[in-house]
């Protein structure tokens, strides 16, 4: 068997690099701890760098495969994590310990996802899963001597390991049917097969579920209001993208590559899961009024967007959550970056502290407006051409009466995101003093409006250079 | 009457239902960890068996994995009961509840 290791070069860079962040904090003054951040983003932009310059592949038996499906999401994770560490740094400078630790388990979670991106069997998928989720867990309990963080992180333990068990537990059983590992054999395997058993069934359900606990999707949620309150911002808004995205590039390997011949047997499932996801979370979110429990059932319901999507098992299904991925990434992380410019000020995540937001930064107040109308799916923003991706491929296939529930959702989602909106800008608050911008924080946000704006405006190119991801499946 | 393939799989879902039971109903963290050990011990008895009766070591290959993983899972969640214990002097799951549901 020959092994080409330089198609995990990127994967190889940032595991190198995490290590460098661990080993130049201990030799960092405790005041010039912020500088490991520049160091990881640097890290991070290298890595996306060669990522694009590096070859297409595959290695080790078929186990890794660097194609373009993997290059995308690579980019996703690598852009989330770049947009974390920049919003994080004066967050983590004010509240955290060990912040050198902090930038590193974040470099960590990243390669985990990457080499899930890119896996070809389960066994490589299984593993790097859990080194995403595992640095999660510890980033999730941060604070140390905080109550809700500490609680967050084993709620978050306790869930996120149970599903992995019953993840392993489906694979095992789709192994013990398939007598493979590798994604492309069980495919091959399952068209021979001319009927499916219950067992078959029974794994399939207990990959979804596993999975859609990673994805905090309906009714495997509970855990997200909770953990997203609880665990410190930045790290809220790196799970709400990039956690989410290796769930959904571990269901598209598994479910588009393996499972594509008995279709038939999950679209039901995950159909049901979409429309739960979509009606509660968006349901619920009207209710909240802590502005990081309320982006959590947001996330919730954008996950059962995603979902309308993947059902129609095509390749225009890839191309549009790839597409909506993206766009939901500047907007959601955008959204959570004013919450932590916000937090750093005024010390609260109550959605009634934010009255009067336009007044003390025209600035955060209008960058909040577009991140939410983008998530609402409001043109010219990413977020309605993503969604007109993601439903039109449900319409191609004709499922047509979970487009317009999603559609009526998305009315429901208008109601509690301009309810922010109409805090910030027709409401006074108490307090009026200017909320301060650092430099940092204010660049990272300009990028996340650039790319919520551009990706609406210009979706060519962005369509044209991820049109090859499908090709990996159909 | 010899050993079969089936026997271990229903020991494995045997075990396996052991654990769900045991996430959902015990309230002592430690417990909650343990009944998770055994749903991926569960698993592993279902890989390794497959393996053997199928004259596959792929299976065997994935549970020394699974061990260094859950391994690494459980000095994680070992640790935050420690952290949550040193915090609120309980480590009954019941009384993490500063934030609803």
């Amino acid at each position: 068997m020959q092994i080409e290791l330089s198609l995990l070069s990127p994967q190889l860079f940032l595991l190198l690099w995490a290590i460098l962040v661990f080993v130049v904090d201990f030799f960092t003054a405790e005041r010039n701890k912020a500088s490991l951040a520049y160091l990881s983003i640097i890290g991070l932009v290298l890595t996306a760098i060669i990522s694009i310059s590096s070859k297409q592949g595959e290695t080790f038996g078929g186990s890794f495969r660097a194609d373009t499906f993997g290059l995308s999401f690579n980019i996703i994770f690598l852009g989330s994590a770049i947009l974390t560490v920049a919003s994080a740094v004066d967050y983590v400078k004010a509240h955290l310990k060990h912040q050198g630790e902090f930038y590193g388990l974040i470099l960590l979670s990243t390669v985990g996802m990457m080499f899930l991106s890119a896996s070809g069997d389960l066994l490589t998928l299984y593993v790097s899963l859990e080194l995403a989720t595992i640095s999660l867990f510890v980033l999730a309990a941060y604070m140390k001597s905080d109550l809700k963080s500490t609680e967050a992180g084993l709620k978050y333990l306790i869930l996120g390991a149970a599903s992995s068990a019953i993840l392993l537990y489906g694979i095992s059983l789709l192994y013990g049917i398939s007598g493979t590992l590798v994604l492309d054999a069980i495919a091959l395997k399952l068209s021979q097969m001319p009927t499916v058993g219950p067992l078959f069934i029974l794994s399939i359900v207990m990959i979804i579920a596993g999975l859609s606990f990673k994805l905090a999707a309906v009714p495997f949620h509970m855990w997200c209001p909770d953990v997203y309150e609880g665990a410190p911002t930045p790290v809220t808004a790196y799970l709400s993208v990039a956690s989410k995205a290796a769930g959904l590039a571990a269901l598209i390997r598994i479910f588009f590559k393996s499972l594509a011949s008995t279709s038939m047997q999950w679209v039901p499932l995950l159909m049901a899961i979409s429309a739960m996801a979509m009606i509660l979370g968006n349901v619920v979110a009207v209710r909240q009024h802590n502005i990081k429990r309320l982006l959590a059932y947001s996330s919730i319901a954008q996950i059962g967007y995603i979902l309308v999507g993947f059902i129609a098992v095509s390749e225009l299904a890839v191309t549009s959550i790839i597409l909506y991925v993206l766009a939901y990434m500047f907007a959601n992380i955008g959204a959570f970056m004013v919450v932590i410019a916000f937090y750093n000020v005024s010390g609260s995540d109550d959605i009634m502290a934010y009255a009067g937001l336009s007044k003390r930064s025209p600035f955060l107040a209008i960058s909040m407006v577009v991140f939410l109308l983008s998530l609402v799916g409001i043109p010219p923003m990413a977020g309605f051409i993503g969604k007109f991706y993601l439903f039109s491929a449900a319409i191609e296939k004709g499922y047509y009466w979970i487009v317009v529930l999603g559609v009526l959702t998305s009315v429901i989602s208008l109601y509690y995101y301009m309810s922010i909106a109409y805090q910030m800008y027709f409401k006074t608050g108490d307090d009026d003093s200017p909320v301060r911008v650092s430099p940092t924080m204010a660049v990272a946000l300009v990028v996340a409006l650039a790319g919520t704006l551009l990706i609406g405006v210009y979706t060519q190119p962005v369509l044209s250079a991820i049109s090859g991801a499908s090709s990996a499946f159909f | 009457m010899s050993l079969g393939l089936a026997h271990f799989l229903v020991l494995s879902a045997v075990i396996f239902s052991i654990g769900v039971i045991g996430v959902i109903t015990r309230r002592n963290a430690i417990i909650v960890l343990m009944s998770i050990e055994l749903m991926l011990n569960a698993a592993n008895l279902a890989l390794v068996a497959f393996s053997a009766f199928r004259q596959d070591p792929d299976g065997q290959i994935f549970v020394f994995f699974v061990i260094a993983v859950a391994a690494a899972e459980a000095a994680v969640g070992l640790a935050l009961i420690m952290l949550l214990f040193r915090n609120r002097k309980s480590i009954n799951v019941d009384d993490f509840n500063l934030m609803k549901w």
